[in-house]
């Protein structure tokens, strides 16, 4: 179905009388932490929905259970109405949210953005060719890939920082403990909202069927994303801190880090895309589906890409691959507080915001 | 369709809920071809066994998400008490026994458990929760169902059962608005009661039963009941009656499910249409008292009775699905329910004089109790006095029939000339053999598990 809600129901508000009758029902607590959450409260404001909209991970474990989907007169269909819920906060949250209902809804703009990050690698390593340097410095060098990459890394936190104070004042956020954090990420290492809890698994792929497919697949990304991000940042503390500039060899904290962590991050993605052709679409928000879609393939490009650059050292492929991987990566960048990127932060605060709650 | 007619079955299992899930896959097991013939949609499959959430278990120490032990004399004891006596012992004992070794069968073959939710603290002893309930459970069976090879059909309506010389030899059904004749070596019948047949309940009840709201699923319409009864099949429990309780009067006619209860009787006054008070709405525990309120309410003027409540009380309960009607005036909430401001305002505030001082504690039997009132509200009575006032509308909610067919310790069906060769029930179809009156929270999931395992096994073993 579609979110076939009377239109005097804003999405919060239908999203309240879903959660209302839920919260009447309470069956399905054992699946995740919204339920718990819900059953703490007995009203809804428009902040609670919100954060439980953010606390939902979409494993379909509640649709497949409830006994009031459609065609019963209650149409509840939580996964969907709360991805809805999501997909409107993020765009309302980001500076400016135009950008993220371009992002976020179209895949074509996505491919776009890629294009323009390709295209403008292409120039800078053809019109600043370094008169030395070496391994990708003989490209590009070290100077100009500061100049590109610090502020399109830094512009997009900067931007995150900004929709997460707005995300944290609307759910009444308090101050963050260490204890939060700690049950947060515990959480989120776990991806326990994506385990089923005794169900042993989503309902994703296939239907009403427990499966683990998509918990490892997302697993295989976050971890692959993460030690990709280690790789860079150990190459920073390297130059910086001990004067040891690229290329490094195999045996080195980037390569260690990023040979793994691409080959996860590539294979997690291209999983992740299978696993999305095969759930369905009316539980997921339907309008962003080609925008998620487009980020899953972009996350895994920076991790094939990367890779392929590895795979060409010393070849002459290496300047294109270059412009490649790292055009790549500019659009991943640039684009993340408008992408489904967003989801991780987002997902991360909902998180540390319920360890808050539970233990108030 | 025609794939079903030219198969001859080993088992044809006639209702595709819980026990005849149960009975299906024990068949599947020992290698028999089966076919569950299912009246609902798919979307509906499942019978009422996609409103339930829990199975009451005997175990003798921690059982998966159970606690503590719950042992044979203390569950009988429980069935006893709620059913007066009226109850098979030898049946209900060996349901109870076998009710252990279940719990783990249904975690084998796909069933997970939770603890008990919040708000249901007083079971996690004794009922185990299914994770994402009943339709969660009856999602997995039809999974496992059909890793072995059972075969299912949907709006597949049974309409008469064939029966030559004590033995069952075909049975029609109506699929795609054309009725066949389909044979099978052995028969399960578990196609629940009659509870979603107003005609008949109406025909027991008399017209007030077109007033009652049904819990459940529609399709629970009697057909293969009626049509056993009329060739004599031998019967158990009173045709007359059925188990009932007090819900949302704005609820669905059908398929309310859970989400429909209200919880606020004992915190609250409750009238009739008149504005009068009819019963002690504080003699006990809402979990004891909750079965009681809907025969109660459907001997009320127009079936329908209303709950009153002050501001004191609203966090005191369950949430509910619908708002209550609210105003800041008991004659404004009485207009807003549509019953007698004058009169309500007299039963409030006579209930009001007869209350007295006292500690109220909302999770005991408190003692607090009106003094020269009646009836008398035992416990919890305290003043309706605290504007907002609150109202809901309670009708009963039907939730199963007692007459049913009468099995004996292996689930086989008698007919007039004593037990049928190839023919077994399950579930509620056949629960009138140990539930005579009353209701014991998650024990229809147990008779249905139990002696739909015993139906598939005895089928399986008859046709091996």
């Amino acid at each position: 179905m579609s979110l076939d809600h009377p239109p005097t129901l804003s999405l919060t508000e239908e999203a309240r009388r879903q959660v209302e009758i839920c919260n009447a029902c309470r069956y399905c607590e054992g699946y995740c932490s919204v339920f718990p959450a819900i059953t703490r409260e007995r009203a809804f404001a428009d902040g609670d929905i919100t954060q439980l909209a953010n606390l939902c991970h979409n494993c379909r474990g509640c649709y497949y259970a409830c006994q009031y989907t459609e065609p019963h007169e209650f149409a509840l269909n939580l996964p969907a109405v709360l991805a809805e819920v999501r997909v409107d906060g993020w765009e309302r949250f980001a500076w400016p949210g135009a950008l993220a209902r371009v992002f976020q809804t179209s895949g074509v703009s996505l491919a776009a953005a890629l294009v323009v990050g390709i295209a403008a690698l292409f120039w800078a390593i053809s019109a600043l060719t370094p008169t030395d340097g070496e391994g990708f410095y003989a490209y590009l060098s070290h100077a100009a890939m500061v100049a590109i990459f610090a502020p399109a890394f830094l512009f997009p936190l900067a931007v995150i920082a900004v929709g997460l104070r707005r995300y944290w004042s609307e759910v009444g956020g308090t101050r963050i403990t260490g204890g939060d954090l700690k049950a947060a990420l515990g959480d989120a290492a776990r991806l326990k909202n994506l385990s089923g809890g005794a169900a042993k698994g989503c309902n994703y792929e296939e239907g009403d069927r427990y499966t683990q497919a998509r918990r490892h697949a997302h697993h295989a990304v976050m971890y692959g994303f993460l030690l990709c991000f280690a790789s860079t940042s150990s190459g920073t503390l390297l130059h910086y801190g001990f004067g040891m500039e690229a290329p490094y060899g195999l045996f080195s904290l980037p390569k260690l880090f990023g040979i793994p962590g691409g080959i996860l991050l590539t294979l997690g993605a291209v999983s992740l895309a299978w696993l999305k052709t095969k759930a369905d679409r009316a539980l997921g928000a339907p309008s962003v589906w080609g925008g998620e879609m487009a980020f899953v393939g972009l996350l895994g490009a920076t991790g094939a890409t990367g890779l392929m650059l590895y795979a060409a050292t010393g070849t002459a492929l290496v300047a294109p691959l270059l412009a490649l991987h790292l055009g790549t990566v500019l659009a991943f960048f640039l684009t993340t507080p408008y992408s489904k990127m967003v989801h991780g932060f987002y997902r991360l605060a909902a998180l540390i915001r319920d360890a808050q709650i539970r233990t108030r | 369709m025609s794939d079903l007619t030219q198969t001859l079955w080993d088992l044809i299992v006639v209702g595709g809920g819980n026990a005849g899930l149960c009975a299906a896959i024990e068949a599947a097991e020992t290698g028999a071809r089966v076919l569950i013939l299912e009246s609902a949609p798919k979307a509906y499959r499942g019978g009422n066994s996609r409103h339930t959430r829990n199975f009451r278990c005997m175990h003798q120490g921690p059982l998966s998400v159970l606690t503590g032990s719950y042992e044979e004399e203390e569950y009988f004891d429980d069935l006893l008490r709620v059913t007066k006596g009226k109850t098979d012992e030898a049946l209900a004992r060996m349901t109870i026994r076998a009710s252990e070794a279940c719990l783990p069968w249904m975690e084998a073959h796909g069933v997970a458990f939770q603890k008990s939710l919040s708000g249901t603290l007083s079971l996690s002893r004794t009922n185990a929760f299914f994770l994402g309930g009943g339709k969660a459970l009856v999602n997995a069976y039809y999974n496992t169902a059909q890793d072995l090879g059972v075969t299912v059909a949907y709006d597949a309506e049974v309409t008469h059962i064939a029966i030559e010389d004590n033995a069952f030899t075909g049975l029609d059904v109506t699929l795609d608005g054309t009725t066949t004749r389909l044979k099978a070596r052995a028969l399960v019948l578990a196609s629940g009661g009659f509870q979603a047949d107003l005609d008949w309940l109406a025909d027991a009840w008399g017209p007030a039963a077109r007033n009652f709201l049904i819990r459940g699923t529609p399709y629970n319409r009697g057909v293969v009941l009626r049509d056993m009864l009329d060739q004599g099949a031998q019967s158990v429990g009173d045709p007359t009656q059925c188990h009932a309780v007090a819900i949302d009067g704005r609820a669905p006619q059908y398929d309310g499910g859970i989400v429909t209860r209200l919880d606020c009787v004992p915190f609250s006054v409750v009238v009739n249409k008149n504005g009068e008070r009819f019963y002690d709405e504080g003699e006990d525990v809402w979990p004891k008292r909750y079965a009681i309120w809907g025969r109660l309410v459907a001997a009320q003027p127009e079936q329908v009775a209303y709950c009153i409540i002050d501001a004191k009380s609203i966090h005191d309960f369950m949430p509910s699905v619908y708002p209550p009607e609210t105003a800041d005036t008991i004659d404004g909430l009485a207009q807003k329910l549509g019953i007698s401001g004058a009169k309500l305002r007299d039963t409030i505030e006579t209930f009001n004089a007869a209350c007295r001082e006292g500690e109220f504690m909302p999770t005991e039997l408190d003692g607090l109790a009106t003094e020269g009132l009646s009836p008398p509200k035992t416990n919890w009575a305290r003043p309706i006095t605290q504007a907002p006032f609150y109202g809901y509308s309670l009708r009963p909610g039907v939730t199963f029939t007692y007459l049913g067919l009468r099995v004996d310790e292996t689930a086989r069906v008698s007919g007039p000339a004593g037990p049928l060769d190839n023919v077994w029930s399950a579930g509620e179809m056949m629960a009138g053999s140990i539930l005579g009156e009353g209701y014991l929270a998650g024990f229809g999931m147990t008779i249905g598990t139990v002696f739909g395992r015993i139906a598939g096994q005895e089928a399986a073993a008859h046709v091996a």
